[in-house]
């Protein structure tokens, strides 16, 4: 059984809800960079890092499980500084063009290197992340990010989203922002792997490659970005919707796609179009 | 041993440059990094492998699979990004929305071919190799190398000497202005993702034919050479294009020969990363002043 969160065989009803969480870790980690007007597409990457990472802890140094996990954002945040540093001064899409081959290079090398354990992935990862866990992370991640964006700091990062110049000069620091927002990034994207490695107790190199990086932006499009409740909706959907509709299951991807092209479209706010209230500077 | 490989990272190199050509047209004139460009490449691939089946010969299917390839650029680009571009949305936008688009055409594909590999009938193209001063080259490779310095040489002709190149360049400068000087902006962008979108199916047929593997994921997997093309080189610069793709080639071949041929991924994706960091606006760019 491979990475719970983006699997098709998802053969019981457990991990449908353990992927519920992790989905929802995901989408919240595209949203932080979309608020601010960036497109990362390197969260399946940073995922991936955060995975292979924890999991080695666990394996190699038998590390407990509550010192794993938040060792393992170390990872996954200089690879994101590393990657999108040079990004942050340039137009939008350079950081989407910086990310968007990290999961293929990343899988390249899982696939090379020993410790990784090549195509055979690495198994027998300790089950140490029960379903509590993962949605006290989820819980906690919304409740930060919802009161982030209910302060002064949201109202910047949404004047930014919206007019870069005039956030400019009104001095919003724009750089930094957008900094911090792919670093909040790598960090939910790496307690997402970590979790999930513990949850299933295996993970494999093609688990973290171009189609669920694709898939993360269609949970944030379909819900929006007006809060951080609004991805975690779009995730959740797009989980279900498969396992309600059978036939939809071999065509999820091709789902998850057409999702994005027609949230872009028609419905550039998302489905939870509500703009969370926010406090006077 | 060494000359072997150079020439032989050429040669890899000049397959990508091909790719990356109608990538940056793409990108300079029409202000769209178009994620479905590998899904041309893939299609051209597989017209020209069904084309062949049929009987029909390599040199009849390729140019045939080009102008299909150019078909579906101009009605993908018809379908997704004519209401952005009313809109005047921004780079951002249309990205995802032709993500969105790419991974819905290639899931479609592999869901209805299967992820196979398939392979061109065997003697669609003379199978031996040319040999001189004790280096090889097969035919194939140096059909792509041919096809590469024509078709560039072809693109750099158009956009600079013609009158319609002239058009094409105003449009990518002021596309308001150049409307309002009576060029037909609509028409001349479906020309320009009609040339992209064939240029990308000829470089699927012929980079098929080199490492006779037609897959529905073959675009993607050369899309990651196209961002190292395209930012190595300069965004939209079509020289600069053929320059980093020769590079990007030797230096594959040299980390294939010399490190593991596995992780010639990485070291490509190093380069770029490299280049983002040192020189944002291409080898060869001109640093930028930050536009407001």
């Amino acid at each position: 059984m491979s990475m719970a969160a983006l699997d098709d065989l998802l053969w019981t009803y457990q991990n449908v809800i353990t992927a519920l969480g992790i989905n929802g870790l995901l989408a919240l980690s595209m949203y932080v960079v979309l608020a601010v007007g960036q497109l990362s597409l390197g969260q399946a990457a940073f995922m991936g890092l955060g995975a292979y990472s924890a999991a080695l802890m666990s394996l190699k140094l038998a590390w407990p499980f509550w010192a794993v996990l938040p060792l393992s954002c170390v990872a996954p945040v200089a690879f994101a500084l590393a990657v999108g540093g040079p990004t942050l001064r340039l137009s939008g899409v350079y950081l989407a063009i910086a990310t968007i081959g990290l999961g293929e290079v990343m899988r390249g090398v899982y696939l090379n290197i020993d410790l990784f354990g090549g195509a055979l992935g690495l198994s027998g990862i300790p089950e140490a992340a029960p379903q509590w866990v993962i949605f006290a992370v989820l819980g906690l991640a919304l409740f930060v990010l919802w009161r982030i964006g209910r302060s002064g700091v949201g109202r910047a990062m949404e004047a930014m989203r919206l007019d870069e110049t005039a956030a400019l000069s009104m001095g919003v620091n724009v750089r930094r922002y957008r900094r911090n927002a792919l670093l909040a990034s790598a960090v939910l994207a790496g307690l997402a792997g970590a979790l999930s490695a513990h949850a299933t107790s295996f993970i494999g190199p093609n688990d973290f490659g171009f189609e669920p990086a694709v898939s993360i932006l269609s949970f944030a499009l379909l819900g929006g970005i007006g809060s951080p409740f609004a991805p975690v909706l779009g995730a959740w959907l797009l989980t279900l919707l498969p396992e309600v509709l059978r036939p939809l299951a071999d065509l999820r991807l091709v789902l998850n796609g057409v999702v994005i092209v027609l949230a872009v479209l028609f419905l550039p706010r998302g489905l939870l179009s509500w703009r969370m209230p926010r406090r006077a500077m | 041993m060494l000359a072997q490989q150079l020439l032989n990272g050429l040669l890899l190199g000049a397959t990508y440059a091909l790719f990356a050509l109608g990538f940056t047209l793409m990108f300079g004139v029409l202000r769209v990094v178009n994620l479905t460009y590998g899904f041309y490449f893939t299609a051209g691939a597989f017209i020209a492998l069904w084309l062949t089946q049929f009987g029909l010969s390599l040199w009849l299917a390729l140019p045939a699979a080009a102008i299909a390839s150019g078909g579906i650029a101009v009605a993908v680009d018809w379908l997704l990004l004519t209401r952005l571009r009313r809109a005047k949305a921004d780079e951002l936008t249309s990205l995802m929305v032709t993500l969105g688009a790419v991974l819905a055409l290639y899931a479609a594909m592999t869901a209805w071919l299967g992820p196979d590999i398939r392979r061109l009938p065997p003697g669609v193209i003379a199978g031996g190799a040319l040999e001189a001063f004790g280096l090889r080259v097969s035919t194939a490779q140096l059909l792509i190398l041919l096809a590469c310095v024509l078709l560039a040489g072809g693109l750099l002709w158009l956009m600079r000497a013609t009158r319609l190149g002239l058009a094409i360049r105003a449009m990518a400068e002021r596309p308001d202005t150049a409307a309002l000087m009576g060029i037909a902006t609509g028409q001349l962008a479906a020309l320009v993702s009609f040339i992209s979108g064939a240029l990308a199916g000829a470089g699927g047929v012929l980079i098929g034919l080199n490492f006779n593997a037609i897959h529905p994921y073959m675009g993607e997997s050369m899309m990651l050479r196209g961002f190292v093309v395209i930012v190595v080189g300069g965004l939209g610069d079509i020289f600069g294009a053929l320059a980093a793709g020769l590079l990007l080639g030797v230096v594959e071949v040299l980390t294939a020969g010399y490190l593991a041929s596995g992780l010639k991924e990485a070291v490509a994706f190093a380069l770029l990363v490299a280049v983002l960091w040192t020189r944002p606006s291409g080898l060869f760019g001109v640093a930028q002043g930050r536009k407001a």
